[in-house]
């Protein structure tokens, strides 16, 4: 039966474009003692682990092997869900509903300095018959899709220049954030074509980092000191093949807010919600992702913290630093609720996101 | 249960003469990973051809391979111990196939060895060599053979592998 | 407490050493069976749970992604689960959660591998699982780490390698009656231990080779159940456990972390005694003496005891407590993941007196599956029952 749960920890490293002095276990390890710390539990009370990574990422083959020593979870029941951290939060939730279990932690983790050859890694998400043997940079897929977006919406590559120079310049006042800088627009519509309509200064570039959670049951979550609470879940994938998309719109982030909104009772995203920190691996996707969420004139609520493009973008865990500058907004009462959003990037179509509140249902 | 559902079986031979299409492909995925604060330190000893392994004072344990946290504490580790050159076969195997699978005529050995000093069966997994494979038997003692010292790097294989203690 | 869960349909591919099919198509035809064979179609599905292991097999990075529309995602919630060889079993338990939570009614849960698209052979991914740092440049295969664990077991406990090949004769002989079935045979222990030594003690047909196929169930809750089918089979305990990653650093004679996974799944589902009141077992038998392992970790023979009770035919598929009645994954074949969903399977067929020449014939009230993955690390648990 489906029941409130709410976080009760957070901790995180600082986004940082390198961490050389140590290895992502270690810095996992630090991340995971801040976010016990927060929750006031020790290591022992988390009685199951939800990981989001992905093989490629790690350069490891079958790489949940290495995830619960850092954890403190060795031997507790811990999977890995090859999605965002949003999409770790979707699964805790439903774990902690089932009502076997009362504590899950999640944790995603991003080492993309490590990772020499991005790129062809890209590429070798590409359809293997379809696509890969078109030759072209893996990137070009979002160029098509912004080309194809700002058509059908009638925004221009200008506005993508504003939401670029607006999450750098957020990221400004984020102490976390790795590329804060005080850009303008027109610095951004300066910068070099990649794939047109998209340029360069439109791309959120990669970073390190680690985010770990705590969520609990309703009964425990009630005892904590500030439980933010997690009204509603969704997450969905349109076609992966690039040929069948509707290359317009952000069909799966609609789904996946349907389904989330209906369980938060939102009827009204633009009234009801304080502030959205959504996807903006591309700036355009931040446009078109509000407007699958039903939340196109929002203005200045979001992105606070800067996205992607301002923090950095850190692979599969940014979905959980969105979720944590969401923590953070609500626990110091700059918002009652908050909405996180992510998308997994180029060539996916995969979306989660979460509802938070100070409020349980 | 009904009748299997396609999983239509192709021979190499279709694949050697071409009767079906196929595409191929070689990724390019290369990485360069952060050792950190304990593996760093690990693989510096053994370029000086030392093994090193950390304490946890709370569980008493010395473990190796070194970490820079105790998994069971949830704390960091303490200190730094420099373990002896011998270790106990816990167990091995003689392998007559490598990683790509191609035949060897002498096998290679495979071993998990609980090194001496450390907490009983911690070990580390490293090769067996200068010995006869049939003598091999769990429970024996052995001796860390190491490279010289201006052929180490700073990897595993500074130990060019464990012989049996005579 | 939550709602009650149960699987409702079934569908499976041929397992074969090479698919013409894409992995796409792999899904479908798996997923496709298991809606028919349930009488629902795509828009009756809530969510779709996907279950692959390893990336690097069929070559594809974010390769839940690529697999998503042939295991019927579009539109839908999806997620895609990974903890290694111990995926096709974790699948149905991730599903477990999304319709014991009350969130979603149904649930369609596929599982494939395409093992054959890595080149030159599929088992040179295999040193990727190893420690980059510490371990690969040993040069590693995944043989090592069987063998490793297979010479303990034995070492412990006294075991010989004639107990151990008769696991091999049983499964290869269940799998002459799997239709989907790719290394069926009847085997004597000689011919078992006459062939090949790969890694000592592991001889070649102790090893179940890799494959190609998929496998998919669907699930409900109990509500939607009762209106699909009246012979539901409900999975009423779920466990799973991931242990350290430091396996050189635990003895690898007890799957410890089986145990652990099988005692969440047996406590769920109120079983007290397993090795009385499981009716009949589908380990996973990567190897033939995991099987030995793993039914000593669920707690159906005392610890070094199962090769002894396997040759007073207590495990054969009419003794006591037959273990792989559909062959396993020695005689049915290895796509890692669809064959841990294959066992899911053999548990619905068995129960609902649907597995054909494979049927065990005493009456059948608990099932359990489990499956094993990673550095000797995880035991996902499936407890699987019917009513009365």
């Amino acid at each position: 039966m489906t029941g409130n749960v709410a976080i009760i920890g957070c901790g995180y490293s600082p986004v940082r474009v390198t961490t050389p002095e140590v290895s992502y276990r270690e810095l996992t390890f630090e991340a995971a003692s801040r976010a016990y710390a927060d929750a006031h539990i020790s290591h022992e009370e988390i009685q199951a682990l939800v990981c989001c990574e992905e093989d490629f990422f790690e350069g490891v083959s079958i790489s949940d092997e290495y995830t619960p020593d850092q954890m403190g979870c060795v031997l507790r029941p811990v999977e890995t869900v090859t999605g965002d951290g949003l999409h770790g939060v979707g699964v805790a939730t439903m774990i902690i509903q089932t009502g076997e279990i009362d504590i899950v932690a999640v944790e995603a983790h991003s080492k993309a300095s490590n990772i020499l050859t991005f790129d062809h890694i890209t590429e070798y998400a590409l359809d293997p018959i379809w696509n890969r043997p078109l030759g072209f940079h893996p990137e070009f897929v979002a160029g098509l899709e912004m080309n194809c977006f700002l058509n059908e919406s009638g925004l221009s590559v200008a506005d993508c220049d504003v939401i670029a120079a607006k999450n750098r310049r957020n990221a400004l006042l984020n102490p976390i954030a790795a590329y804060p800088a005080r850009l303008s627009a027109d610095d951004i519509a300066n910068s070099p074509d990649l794939c047109t309509p998209l340029r360069q200064g439109h791309v959120a570039q990669r970073a390190d980092g680690v985010v770990v959670l705590v969520l609990a049951s309703e009964k425990l979550a009630k005892k904590a000191e500030r439980p933010v609470w997690i009204r509603g879940t969704g997450w969905a994938n349109e076609s992966p093949t690039l040929e069948s998309r509707p290359w317009g719109e952000d069909a799966a982030t609609k789904a996946a807010a349907t389904i989330a909104y209906k369980e938060a009772g939102i009827k009204s995203p633009s009234k009801e919600i304080d502030r959205f920190e959504v996807d903006d691996l591309y700036a355009y996707r931040e446009a078109m992702a509000l407007t699958a969420l039903d939340a196109g004139k929002v203005g200045d609520r979001v992105n606070l913290s800067g996205g992607s493009i301002g923090m950095g973008h850190t692979l599969d865990a940014i979905g959980l630093y969105r979720t944590a500058m969401c923590v953070e907004a609500i626990r110091n009462g700059d918002a009652k609720t908050a909405l996180a959003h992510s998308w997994r990037g180029v060539p996916t179509t995969s979306v989660a996101l979460s509802i938070f509140s100070v409020n349980h249902g | 249960m009904k009748e299997p559902k396609l999983g239509t079986a192709l021979s190499s031979e279709d694949f050697k003469k071409k009767r079906v299409f196929t595409t191929s492909y070689k990724p390019k995925a290369e990485y360069a990973w952060d050792t950190g604060f304990a593996i760093g330190h690990y693989l510096e000893g053994l370029k000086e051809g030392k093994l090193l392994a950390r304490s946890c004072k709370k569980c008493g344990r010395i473990l190796i391979p070194p970490r820079a946290f105790c998994e069971l504490c949830f704390r960091p580790t303490d200190d730094w111990i420099e373990l002896e050159h011998t270790g106990t076969i816990n167990t091995f195997s003689l392998c007559y196939i490598t990683w790509d699978m191609r035949k060897l005529t002498d096998p290679v050995i495979p071993s998990v060895i609980e090194i001496d000093g450390a907490t009983e069966g911690c070990g580390i997994m490293h090769m067996i060599g200068g010995v006869d494979p049939k003598a091999i038997q769990v429970g024996m003692k052995v001796e860390a053979v190491w490279k010289p010292a201006d052929e180490r790097e700073g990897s595993i294989t500074d130990i060019k592998h464990w012989r049996p203690i005579l | 407490m939550g709602k009650r869960v149960a699987v409702v349909g079934a569908g499976i591919t041929k397992f074969v050493r090479r698919a013409q099919e894409t992995p796409p198509e792999l899904c479908w035809a798996a997923a496709s069976q298991a809606l028919e064979s349930a009488g629902m179609s795509f828009d009756d599905i809530d969510c779709v749970i996907h279950g692959t292991a390893p990336d690097a097999f069929d070559g594809v990075h974010m390769k839940g992604e690529y697999l998503s529309a042939g295991s019927g995602a579009w539109r839908k919630p999806y997620t895609r689960t990974y903890v290694g060889g111990g995926t096709g079993v974790y699948a149905p338990i991730h599903a477990w959660k999304h319709l014991a939570s009350g969130k979603f009614r149904t649930a369609l849960v596929v599982c494939e591998e395409k093992m054959s698209s890595c080149q030159p052979h599929p088992q040179g991914a295999f040193i990727t699982i190893f420690d980059h740092t510490t371990e690969r440049a040993l040069g590693p295969n995944l043989l090592w780490i069987f063998a490793l664990e297979q010479q303990r077991y034995m070492a412990v406990h006294g075991i010989t390698n004639e107990e151990i090949a008769r696991v091999a004769v049983k499964n290869k002989h269940n799998a002459m009656g799997h239709p989907s079935a790719q290394l069926g045979a009847e085997l004597t222990v000689d011919e078992v231990l006459e062939s090949e030594i790969m890694a000592y003690p592991v001889h070649r047909l102790m090893v179940s080779p890799t494959s190609d196929g998929a496998a998919a169930v669907i699930m409900t809750n109990e509500d939607v159940a009762k209106s699909v089918t009246d012979q539901p089979v409900w999975v009423d305990g779920v466990g799973w456990a991931l242990d350290t990653a430091f396996w050189t650093n635990r003895d690898l004679y007890y799957p410890r972390y089986v145990e652990k996974a099988a005692w969440m799944a047996y406590n769920m589902a109120g079983i007290k005694n397993p090795a009385e009141e499981i009716s009949f077992a589908e380990p996973y038998d990567p190897f033939c003496y995991k099987e030995l392992h793993h039914l000593e970790g669920l707690q159906l023979a005392p610890k070094g005891q199962a090769p002894k009770l396997l040759a007073e035919g207590y495990f054969d598929r009419d003794g006591k407590l037959p273990s792989c009645p559909s062959g396993g994954l020695l005689g049915v074949g290895n796509p890692i993941a669809a064959a841990g969903m294959m066992k899911i399977c053999e548990l619905f067929w068995q129960l609902r007196g649907e597995a054909g020449e494979r049927q065990i014939k005493k009456d059948l009230r608990w099932g359990v599956a489990q499956a094993w993955g990673d550095l000797m690390q995880v035991g996902t648990v499936v407890v699987m029952g019917r009513d009365g």
